[in-house]
Parts: C-alpha cells; structure tokens; sequence
C-alpha cells in the first residue's frame, strides 16, 4: 500500500461525549475512484472535515504519497493536492468563471497596484474548462451558468490548484439526470487522467456506476469495503445499515373511492400552455416522476394554493374547491411536504413545538390568545407518535438530524385532518434508514385512507413507494402507468418526451 | 430571556453609580422626568420593534412625529375643531400611512428601509411647508384629556409612563401571546415557510407597519402636548433612532425574528438613564451621543461575542 495517493491509519476523533470515528482507515490510489458511503452520522463528514483541515484526528496519521501530513487548514489541504466539491457550491455568481476560478490566488502585475493578470487567468481557466469538455466562455457570469455547470466550474478551480484527489461530497443531489450522466463521465475522465476522486454520495445507483471500490463507514467505524465485482444495491445497503433492508418498500392492499381527489386542467404559471388532469384514490400513492424542471413542484405548488394556478378545477370527494392561497387547501385538508423544507417546510430557528402548530395555530387558541398547554400536548404528541429524536419539543429545529427535521414537517400536517398529502422529493438528504421509515409512514397514511402525491426524481424510490406513477415532461403528463407497467426505461422515455415504449 | 437579563442588570448597575455618585438621582422630580421621557420614548419604540421582528424598519418616525403635530396644531388652533374631532382622525391619518409603508414592502415587494426614507423626507418636507417653516404653538386651550396624557401625575406616577405600562402589557399578551405573534415572529424568521404553513404573510407585514404607526401617533400626542410647540424642521428629528436603538439594545435583531417587548422597554429605560447620565455627571452634553452610541456599541458586541461562544460550544458538542 505504499503506492496509494492518499492513505488514512487508524484515525480516531472523539467530541466530547461521543467517539465520531473509531480507528478508521481509508486508501486511494492514483486514478482510482473511491464511493465513500454510510448513513448520516456514520462519520463520512467528520473523516472529510479531518481531511480538509477543519478537525484535528486524536489518534492516527495521514500520509500522502507515503510522506506522513498534517492539514491544519483548507489551505494546507490545497497545497498537498486535495481538492472539495460541496454539496453547496462555493461560487460567486457576480464574477465570471475564471475570477472563480482564481479566487483568492489571482496571479498579479503592476506592483504596488496589485492589479489582475486578467490575459493570464482567461487563458488558463479556458485550458481546463475543455480538459471538462464544459462549452462555455471563461468570461460568462456565473449567475448564466445551470447548477451542474457552476460545478463544474468548481472541478476546474480544483484542477487549476493541481489536485491530484477531489473530494465529491453529495454532489448529484440538485442535479438532473442528464446533468448527473454527465457528472459521471466527468469522473470517468478524470480517472483517466490520473486524478484520483473520493465520492460520497446517498444515491447507490450513481456509486454503481462510478466507484471502482466501495468503502463503508457504520457509526465512525469501518464497516467494510467492496471491490468492483461486489458492488450491488443489496450489498451496499447491507454493510451501511448491517442488515437486510428487504422491508423497505411496503405495498397497500389497494385504493379505495377512485376520483376522491380530480385535479382538471390545471395550469401553472410554470408552464402557462400546458394542462394537467389526474385523479387519485383514497388510500393510494401517486407517484410524480419526470426530470427537474418537468413542473412537478410547480404543480404541486398550485395545488397547494401558495402559487396559486393560472386556471384549472379541483375537486376532493366529489365536491369543488376554490384554492387561491394555502390557507384554502389546508382549510381543506390538502396540505403539501415541500421539497426545501429547511426554506419552505420549517422555521428552523423556532422549536420543534412552534413548528408542528405553525399552520393550525388558531385551532389551538381563544380569542386569538394560543391556549399553551394544549399547544404543547399536541406538538408532544405528534414528537411521540412519528418518534421524532429530540431532546424535548422546545428544541430548536435547526439542531435536528435532516431525518428528523422532515418528520417536524410531517407532524404539522399529521397534527391537523390530512386527506390529501403531498410529498416533494420527501427523503432527499435523508440517509437510509430514515428513508424506510418515511416510506412506512406515507404507506401507513394511505391505508387509513388519506390520498398521497409523491414527487421523487429517484427512481428506485418512485417504482417502489407509488401504486402508480404519472410521469411528466415540460408540464404536461406524458403518461400514467400502473405497477404492472413500472420499469426504469418506460419511465425514463416518458420524462424525455418520448412516445411510451410497448 | 436572557438577553433582558443582562440589559436588566447593565440597566442597574448604572442607576446604583449614578446615585452614588450624585444623590440628586433619585430625587422625585428627577424620578419622574426621566419616568415621563421613557414613556414618550418607549410607547413608539415598542411600535418599531414589531415591525423590525418582521425583519423590517420605520425610518418615518421622527417625520411622521412633526407632520402630525404641525396638523394637529393647525386643526386645534387654526381651525378650531374640537379635540375629540382633531384626535381620532390624526390618530387614523398616521395609520393609514403606516398602511402605505406596509402595502408598499409587502405588496410592491420594495425595501423596507428605502419606502420608510422616502417617507422619512416627505413628511418632513411636508410638515415644514405646511407650517411655513414657524414654529407652531399648540396647548394654549382648554383640550381636557388631551393634556392630561401629557402632563397629568396621578399618584404621582407621570401620565406617559402610566400608558407605557398599559401599552407594554397588551403588547406583551399580543406579540408573546396570542397567534398573530408567533406569526409575526414566524414571518420575520423565514417568510417561505410561514407561508408554506398558510400564514398570510402579506397581511401580517403589512399590519406591522400599521401598529407601529398607531402607537407612534399616541406617542405623538404626548410629545406635542409635552413641548406646547412644534417647529417643522426639527421637531422629532433622530427619535426612529433611539427607537431603533432601544429595540436592538433589548435584544431585537435587525435580521428579524427576535425580540421581546419587555427588552425594548428596558432598551428604552437604559437609554434615557444614559442621558440623565450626562446631565448629572456633569459631562459634556455635546458628548451626549457619544456615549449613547458607545453603550449601544458596547452591549451589542458583548452580545454579539457571547452568541458566537455558545454556537462553537454547541457545534463542538456535534
């Protein structure tokens, strides 16, 4: 092993009262592709904050090309060839894509005046930029740039400080799936050019494609590691959670009242031309798929009243409603599990109890006065009853696992009458545990007969949580398919506006 | 609550120095002349510190405080109306602006701080050219109630801090209380969400701007009737700042969300101690602001470095 790029012995970390990582180990080689997966907690975040200078290990060492290192700072990090990809990007948006690039280390002429060596930075920002095969002039302004090309724009000010590994930490969660597809070949390339990467990722379908091996990390230890050979879903899921995940998706025993929820001709300000009809029965899961910006959100925006639709009629057990601002839907038991919940589902600087009453407030209050002591049974229950980990429900939300902070969003709604549930990609960010105890609950919800909308652009989740799947393309409704018909292609040419294949 | 606590004490400590230092502190007329100025001060302060919750500001105050008393002087003097005429229409003339302010930042979406300038100026300008750039008088008659509010002393407790106190307990029960509070708060923190909770979130920024303007009109009131003169180019000048500055001293945050009334009040109580400060003390008056402004500089850091002690003890514990 002493050829490996970078090698991690036995580090151990310890805050106090919680050991976060116990003598874990890791290697890369040059020009290998290393999956770094477990579920929230496990430690991924803590090795990679060791490794980015933010933490000092208490036990272990850290060697790159055989030569023992400390990193004290990101900086230090830089230096020895160590390049980081966040989940959130680290760009300006007001500069363009080579003053990214260069931040912070512009080549400079003219001293004293310290001015920019701007031929210099365009000329190189261009050389990497095509080594991405990214099409864009290094002169645009990021703002013009999608998300996945902002990212890329972050690989090549990685390349441009010469590192040697780059550390991907989440970084398909806001991309499409042709924006991901790319993404990976992205790391195809790079493993070609020698450049070694580190991928942490919750999406095993994308570790599949990319790693050539797999490390898992189980609560801060080693859980084991899979060569390329070994790597499936089932052992993945195995070795993070140390166990059988069979029960993960669990099945109804049927809809019931079919058209108890019709949405007809709605039209969203998304996408004015377009119409969306749909029914749903009581007790069943809808399934919403179709690539990012297929107006999924939108729609469900619209019919949760906070964008209000452009036209359209919507009916809940036969009788019609008129829903002009959120207020009406929840009035009507339509209440919708935002896809942002830290911008739009919670207020995380409130407590968990303040939360969880947000929306029905008055029905707990008298004469405008909130009558405190049934407030606080009711977040109480809900706490109890989705088994929310918090220390007490006068916790602030923001101190909440992502898990657990999407169960507060749930409890605001499970608190008031549900009969219409909306989800909106309700376990991104969430590890996989938590994952299969959201599934239980939409499944529980719908056998007492509430109907759900599941928006999810992960496949796995949408053929195996939905009793059936609608898919949508620029707006429209491209196809409904019942479980009989699921399959990753039929889905996938319906998102792309393709004609259903038989 | 904490954040009272340690401007409760700072706001002890100093009374204790100062009377040791000079007994004439605590004598009763000078009790009651600095009871009276926190309860002009704080009535609009706590106005202002509703609407900096939503994350919002009025820097219209201070204009709107000479406007208003320019027009009352004129209805009262000029015209003659009779008070109980005069008094309800200024008190929903100044309203309805503070309903402008809030349907310009909630409805047009415009900044806060640029749509209560804007104000800040027009009243200003108003005011002065209605009045001919004179000095009115006002008081000179008999207006009952009206003075009373001023310059009444039952028990001899002054009238406006009698209505601080009433004002401070229906405020309490409203913004720590009752469902529109937590609103506001909810609002002030993260708007989306308190949307996305079916909050009107519109109406409850809006309705801010209009409470505040409400109690700035009763404050109003009291300071024309305690000076009997209002000169349109100064009258009022700087007062949004010392409400904005007892707001943030008793624990607001300008990025909204936080905030008590209890803290503005004492805010409010620490700033005019600061002045009685400089009178007894025998400092400079001209140094007046200066020390003002270092307290407020000074609390605000000392908060400010406590605050971040206590995330990196949280975040270590992660």
């Amino acid at each position: 092993m002493t050829d490996a790029l970078l090698e991690l012995r036995s580090i151990t970390k310890r805050f106090p009262g919680v050991t976060a990582l116990q003598s874990v180990s890791l290697a890369v080689n040059p020009g290998e592709v290393v999956a770094l997966i477990g579920e929230n907690g496990a430690g991924k975040s803590t090795l990679m904050k060791i490794l980015g200078g933010v933490h000092q290990a208490d036990e272990g060492s850290i060697h790159i090309a055989g030569r023992q290192v400390t990193i004290r700072s990101v900086a230090d990090a830089i230096k020895l060839g160590i390049g980081f990809i966040h989940q959130e990007l680290n760009v300006l948006d007001n500069l363009d894509v080579a003053a990214n690039c260069f931040l912070g280390r512009e080549p400079l002429w003219g001293w004293p005046l310290r001015l920019i060596n701007r031929p210099r930075i365009y000329s190189e920002s261009e050389t990497y930029l095509r080594r991405l095969g990214l099409n864009v002039s290094p002169r645009t302004p990021l703002r013009e740039l999608s998300l996945a090309q902002q990212q890329m724009v972050e690989i090549a000010k990685a390349l441009s400080q010469n590192a040697r590994l780059i550390i991907m930490d989440e970084p398909s969660s806001c991309l499409t799936v042709t924006e991901t597809d790319r993404l990976l070949e992205t790391i195809r390339d790079l493993r070609q050019q020698g450049v070694s990467i580190i991928y942490i990722s919750h999406r095993l379908n994308e570790v599949q494609q990319c790693a050539d091996r797999v490390v898992v990390l189980r609560d801060g230890q080693n859980a084991g590691s899979l060569a390329r050979g070994e790597i499936s879903h089932q052992s993945m899921i195995k070795m993070m959670v140390g166990r059988d995940l069979k029960d993960m998706y669990v099945h109804g025993s049927g809809a019931k009242r079919p058209d108890y929820f019709q949405v007809q001709g709605l039209r969203t300000r998304a996408h004015p031309r377009h119409e969306i009809s749909f029914s749903l029965a009581c007790g069943e899961i809808l399934g919403f798929a179709g690539l990012v910006g297929a107006g999924r959100s939108e729609m469900a925006q619209a019919i949760f009243g906070v964008d209000a639709p452009l036209a359209g009629t919507i009916a809940l057990d036969g009788k019609p409603l008129t829903i002009r601002c959120a207020n009406d839907a929840i009035r009507a038991g339509i209440y919708l599990v935002p896809e942002d919940r830290r911008r739009a589902g919670l207020v995380t600087e409130m407590t968990v109890r303040e939360n969880v009453t947000l929306p029905g407030l008055s029905r707990w209050a008298a004469f405008g006065l909130i009558r405190r002591r049934e407030e606080n049974e009711v977040a109480v229950r809900q706490v109890e009853s989705l088994r929310v980990k918090t220390p007490s429900v006068e916790a602030r939300v923001l101190n909440l696992s992502g898990g657990n902070q999407q169960k507060v969003v749930l409890a605001k709604w499970l608190a008031l009458t549900p009969r219409v549930l909306v989800f909106d990609e309700p376990t991104r960010g969430i590890d996989v545990g938590a994952k299969a105890e959201i599934y239980r609950l939409m499944r529980d919800l719908a056998e007492r007969g509430v109907a759900i909308i599941m928006i999810s652009s992960e496949m796995e989740e949408v053929i195996g949580v939905s009793d059936r799947i609608a898919v949508m393309h620029e707006g429209a409704i491209t196809g409904v398919l019942d479980r009989t018909e699921f399959s990753e292609e039929r889905i996938m040419s319906l998102a792309v506006g393709k004609a259903p294949v038989a | 609550m904490k954040k009272e606590l340690g401007i409760f004490v700072l706001l002890v400590v100093l009374c204790v120095v100062v009377s040791i230092k000079n007994p004439d502190f605590l004598q009763a007329v000078n009790l009651q002349n600095m009871a009276r100025r926190i309860g002009m001060y704080g009535i609009y302060s706590i106005g202002l510190g509703v609407v900096i919750i939503t994350s919002g500001i009025d820097l219209s105050v201070g204009s709107v405080f000479a406007l208003q008393g320019i027009v009352m002087s004129i209805m009262l003097e000029n015209w003659g109306w009779p008070w109980y005429l005069a008094t309800p229409l200024i008190v929903v003339g100044v309203m309805a602006l503070g309903w402008l302010h809030g349907v310009m930042v909630a409805r047009v979406g415009m900044q806060p701080f640029i749509v209560t300038l804007c104000g800040l100026l027009i009243y200003r300008g108003v005011a002065r050219f209605i009045s001919g750039d004179r000095a009115l008088g006002i008081g000179a008659g008999e207006y009952g109630v009206l003075k009373a509010l001023a310059q009444a002393k039952p028990l001899g407790v002054p009238m406006p801090f009698v209505i601080l106190i009433v004002v401070t307990a229906v405020m309490w029960v409203l913004l720590h209380r009752s469902v529109y509070g937590r609103y506001l708060f909810a609002v002030g923190k993260n708007e989306d969400a308190a949307r996305f909770s079916g909050i009107n979130t519109r109406r409850v920024i809006a309705s801010a701007y209009v409470l505040c303007m409400a109690l700035t009109a009763i404050s109003g009131i009291i300071f024309v009737f305690d000076t009997g003169s209002i000169q349109g180019s100064n009258f009022g000048n700087f007062y949004e700042l010392y409400g904005i500055a007892a707001a943030v001293l008793g624990g607001c945050s300008l990025r909204g969300g936080e905030g008590s009334v209890i803290g503005i009040v004492i805010g409010t109580a620490l700033l005019q101690v600061l002045q009685n400060l400089v009178n007894l003390l025998g400092i400079d008056s001209s140094l007046n602001f200066a020390v003002m402004g270092t307290v407020i500089f000074v609390g605000v850091l000392a908060d400010q470095i406590l605050t971040q002690r206590r995330a990196a003890k949280q975040s270590v514990a992660h």
